[in-house]
């Protein structure tokens, strides 16, 4: 041991750089620890886009299929439907579906590619639960509107093209999903047109 | 021989030392009454649920596929399996009723003042940990209220501007809540959050015993050295490292007094305890939610969800609020108002026996907002709901602006200079 008087200045230098490498090191560590936690590789693959076949639906009748885990509705409208659907902007948050909660393709006033058929992610945008499909009888909760969804959560309340109401707690309209129709009798839910 | 043990002891690790600082020799107000059973009966309740919790995890299977069957074969086939999943269930809310009320003795009598602000931000945190745990552990059964239960509560990370959409589905990870979300929750349920938990309690006692209790009267017992002629100091030992800097004035060791005192309560306790866990596991759906008595199903959401009791109060503020941004920060607002209370309140009387009729005025106030809260949020959200739930934030919310600003010149009694017994 010698006995060489102390450097301060090399003490303190050799200090920090330890730090500083050691603390990168630390940050480094934390990231195969927090990158685990986003969705595995298997859970990615089960997000794959789902067929559904249209032909046999009835005037009125939801078809739910399953789509990321998530609910994904496709109703046929009837013309009945497609009618409610004027006469009341005034009463609804969104009516022109200006946010972004639906392709460019079904940013329309019936917020689908074929009026006919509406293709939503059943998922209440308040909370996450998935509304009830009201084919008619929505009056009980909506003055004057036949038809549309209901959420038993917290009450809020969406039309036939999902457009939510003023006064609810969600926010938003119902996430219309990509989806394109492969031939007149079926409908790709999860991917657009032209993709992959 | 038992003495030459524990002197082996002894000259190894400080064994009769802590013993002594922290019961034996630990000097506790004389005039603690029934409010000051609530701190030793959630360390009972914390013994209950990790020994009840290693066990049921003998039985149960964390996946998606086998989580709802494991329960009911722990329930059903399992040598009783079912009574420990009830004392781990109904320890559950036997744990917030508990901490509740061990809370409101803090915000009675003043305990959160100076200089006891750190002992209760420790308590908050233990709060904001049991709050997680409890959350997490009610996705493990996997009934239909576990997974939209979790659904409601995690989509509130989602009201987060920009970031909250990849939060989530980190949180979850998966696009909905499944498998990967449930192991994940079972992980952090068994092992970190009781570690951190336990850590918690520790760091709340140590800082307990730095500062002392307070006790009903808010007044200290610790008097300056030299200031309290010798008769009327208590006639027992306590230890010098209280000693040396004050003079200790009306007050008992913890051990025996006290642990004789809190085996009455625990007593007690035990009775209702077991009324529930042997007649009434369910507590009238409160304790366990008939919903979650079917098996979770992404594509069926129950008519009406609701949280467990303990979670009500603030779910009914999330609830009033039309706004989902906002109505998520009220929600975490009333949980940290309740954590800075020791500087919102400027008072310098601790006690409610000495403030004034407006202070105790508040704390009804308080009470009756976050029962009513409570139970608001049991309670499906039709417009009479939602305008009682506004109403009841605002007084929730109002308790604290009003303790603002009369609590610096508050028209208080006098407060005795020592305690009354």
């Amino acid at each position: 041991m010698s006995n060489a008087p102390v450097d301060k200045g090399r003490r303190r230098f050799l200090t920090v750089a330890t730090g500083v490498v050691g603390g990168a090191g630390a940050v480094a560590v934390a990231v195969p620890f927090i990158a685990s936690w986003n969705p595995s590789a298997r859970a990615k693959n089960a997000g794959a886009p789902v067929e559904v076949n249209i032909a046999k639906a009835e005037p009125g009748q939801m078809i739910r299929v399953k789509w990321r885990g998530k609910p994904v509705w496709v109703v046929r409208r009837t013309p009945e439907m497609l009618k409610e659907l004027d006469g009341i902007a005034d009463r609804l948050r969104d009516p022109d579906s200006q946010e972004p909660q639906q392709p460019s393709y079904a940013a329309n006033k019936y917020r689908a590619i074929k009026e006919e058929f509406f293709v939503a992610v059943g998922i209440c945008t308040h909370l996450g639960c998935s509304p009830t499909y009201y084919q008619s009888g929505m009056g009980e909760h909506v003055e004057g509107v036949a038809s549309g969804f209901f959420c038993p959560c917290h009450g809020s309340k969406f039309d036939i093209a999902g457009r939510v109401f003023q006064s609810v707690p969600a926010p938003l309209n119902l996430v219309v999903p990509p989806h394109y129709y492969v031939d007149d009798n079926t409908i790709l839910v999860g991917e657009e047109k032209g993709q992959a | 021989m038992a003495n030459k043990f524990i002197q082996w002891m002894d000259e190894r690790i400080p064994m009769t030392k802590t013993w002594n600082i922290h019961l034996a020799q630990y000097p506790a107000p004389k005039n603690f009454n029934m409010w000051y059973i609530f701190g030793v009966l959630a360390m009972l309740v914390l013994v209950n649920q990790i020994l009840t919790g290693v066990w049921l995890t003998m039985n149960y299977v964390p996946s998606a596929e086998g989580a709802f069957a494991s329960v009911e074969y722990i329930m059903r086939d399992v040598e009783y399996g079912w009574l420990l999943r009830y004392m781990h269930s109904t320890g559950a809310s036997a744990f917030f009723v508990v901490v509740y009320l061990h809370m409101f003795r803090g915000m009675m009598y003043g305990s959160y003042q100076k200089p006891r602000e750190l002992l209760w931000l420790f308590g908050m945190f233990i709060f904001l940990v049991l709050m997680a745990e409890a959350f997490m552990g009610y996705l493990l059964p996997w009934g239909q209220m576990s997974y939209w239960g979790a659904q409601v509560i995690i989509s509130l990370f989602g009201a987060i501007p920009v970031i909250g959409d990849d939060l989530t589905l980190w949180i979850r990870g998966d696009y909905v809540i499944s498998g990967a979300t449930l192991n994940r929750f079972f992980a952090l349920h068994v092992i970190a959050l009781p570690l951190v938990l336990v850590i918690l309690v520790f760091l709340h006692i140590i800082a307990l015993h730095e500062v002392g209790s307070n006790n009903p009267d808010g007044v200290a017992i610790k008097k300056p050295k030299g200031s309290v002629p010798d008769e009327e100091k208590p006639k027992f030992k306590f230890h010098e490292r209280f000693t040396k800097k004050y003079d200790i004035v009306d007050a008992i060791p913890f051990y025996p007094y006290y642990i004789v005192k809190d085996l009455i309560g625990i007593g007690i306790f035990l009775f209702f305890f077991c009324y529930v866990i042997f007649f009434n596991p369910e507590m009238g759906g409160f304790f366990l939610e008939p919903p979650n008595f079917e098996p979770a199903n992404p594509l069926k959401t129950p008519q009406h969800i609701a949280p467990v009791w303990y979670f009500t109060p603030f779910y009914a503020i999330l609830r009033a609020v039309p706004d989902k941004l906002l109505g998520v920060i009220l929600m975490f607002a009333a949980i940290v108002l309740l954590a800075l209370l020791p500087w919102i309140d400027r008072g310098k009387v601790r006690s409610i026996r000495y403030r004034s009729m407006f202070h105790k005025l508040n704390l009804v106030n308080f009470v009756i907002s976050f029962v009513v809260l409570g139970y608001l949020g049991t309670q499906p959200a039709t417009p009479v709901a939602t305008l009682f739930a506004q109403i009841f934030t605002f007084l929730y919310f109002a308790f604290f602006v009003f303790l603002f600003f009369y609590s610096r010149r508050e028209k208080t009694k006098p407060v005795p200079e020592r305690v009354t017994s």
